[in-house]
């Protein structure tokens, strides 16, 4: 993005909006607009895995539909939870360092819990795990 | 920011809670993180069952026995009725964002409704799952 009228002063000094908060802003409601669905299905899954032994389980997220729907789950899940995690960081922790510890133990719990969670779903529905 | 400098007046801050009358929309608001900081951990508790389930028979058992006691359950319970109340909140922001509902009288029987969904949706979901003999 551009910026026509700001003098060379006022970029070096950073003052001003970034520039892409627009962006960010519109990815939060996607996310949240893709977890609508995803969390009903996702309630109704529990429901059907809930009674089920550890091998219906397995055959359950043998189904490719159901292994699918329940990654994406946890992708845009975590995603969102990352997002606003963050924010609720940004705003209580006003500290530089603590601030920014917390917001890379966030950013490190949710891609290894994103991570953990889809390789053990896929080497379920791979048949790798019976 | 910088501070105001000394020997200058007071700046008001922002306002402060013992100053500030409570009211429907404010704890909507605060229900929403607390409910999303809530989910956070819940979210992690449902990765600890895919990689449990992935695990072993040994690991499996042992979570889901831990999920099935009765604290267990407890948080569950918890967990359910802070899902639906986050995503009718959700929802509800989505509407916001669209422009609709921002006067306040919507808002307050908004704020009314999510809370009885989130219960309601969540005792549904656990008298089904009673019936279906998750419990």
């Amino acid at each position: 993005m551009s910026h026509p009228y700001r003098t060379p002063l006022s970029r070096a000094r950073g003052n001003g909006a970034a520039g892409h908060g627009a962006g960010h802003w519109i990815a939060e409601r996607v996310g949240s607009i893709a977890l609508v669905p995803l969390i009903l299905w996702v309630v109704y899954a529990a429901l059907q895995l809930a009674p089920m032994s550890r091998d219906g389980a397995i055959v359950w997220l043998g189904q490719p539909l159901n292994a699918l729907l329940m990654i994406l789950t946890f992708v845009v899940s975590i995603w969102h939870m990352h997002d606003g995690l963050r924010v609720v960081i940004e705003d209580y922790l006003a500290t530089i360092l603590v601030k920014s510890a917390a917001l890379l133990a966030n950013l490190f719990i949710c891609v290894l819990a994103g991570g953990l969670a889809v390789i053990s779903i896929l080497k379920i529905a791979l048949g790798a795990a019976l | 920011m910088t501070q105001a400098s000394s020997g200058g007046r007071e700046r008001p801050l922002s306002p402060h809670l013992q100053v500030w009358r409570w009211h429907v929309t404010m704890l909507t608001s605060i229900l929403n993180r607390v409910t999303g900081v809530g989910l956070y951990g819940a979210t992690l508790l449902a990765a600890a069952w895919a990689v449990t389930l992935a695990a072993g028979p040994q690991a499996y058992s042992l979570y889901m026995g831990l999920l099935g006691s009765i604290p267990g359950k407890a948080a569950l319970f918890l967990v359910t009725v802070s899902l639906f109340y986050h995503l009718g909140n959700g929802v509800r922001h989505l509407v916001w964002d669209a422009g609709r509902g921002l006067d306040i009288k919507s808002a307050n029987a908004s704020s009314a409704a999510v809370i009885a969904f989130g219960l309601v949706a969540a005792v549904a979901v656990w008298i089904v799952a009673g019936l279906m003999g998750a419990l």
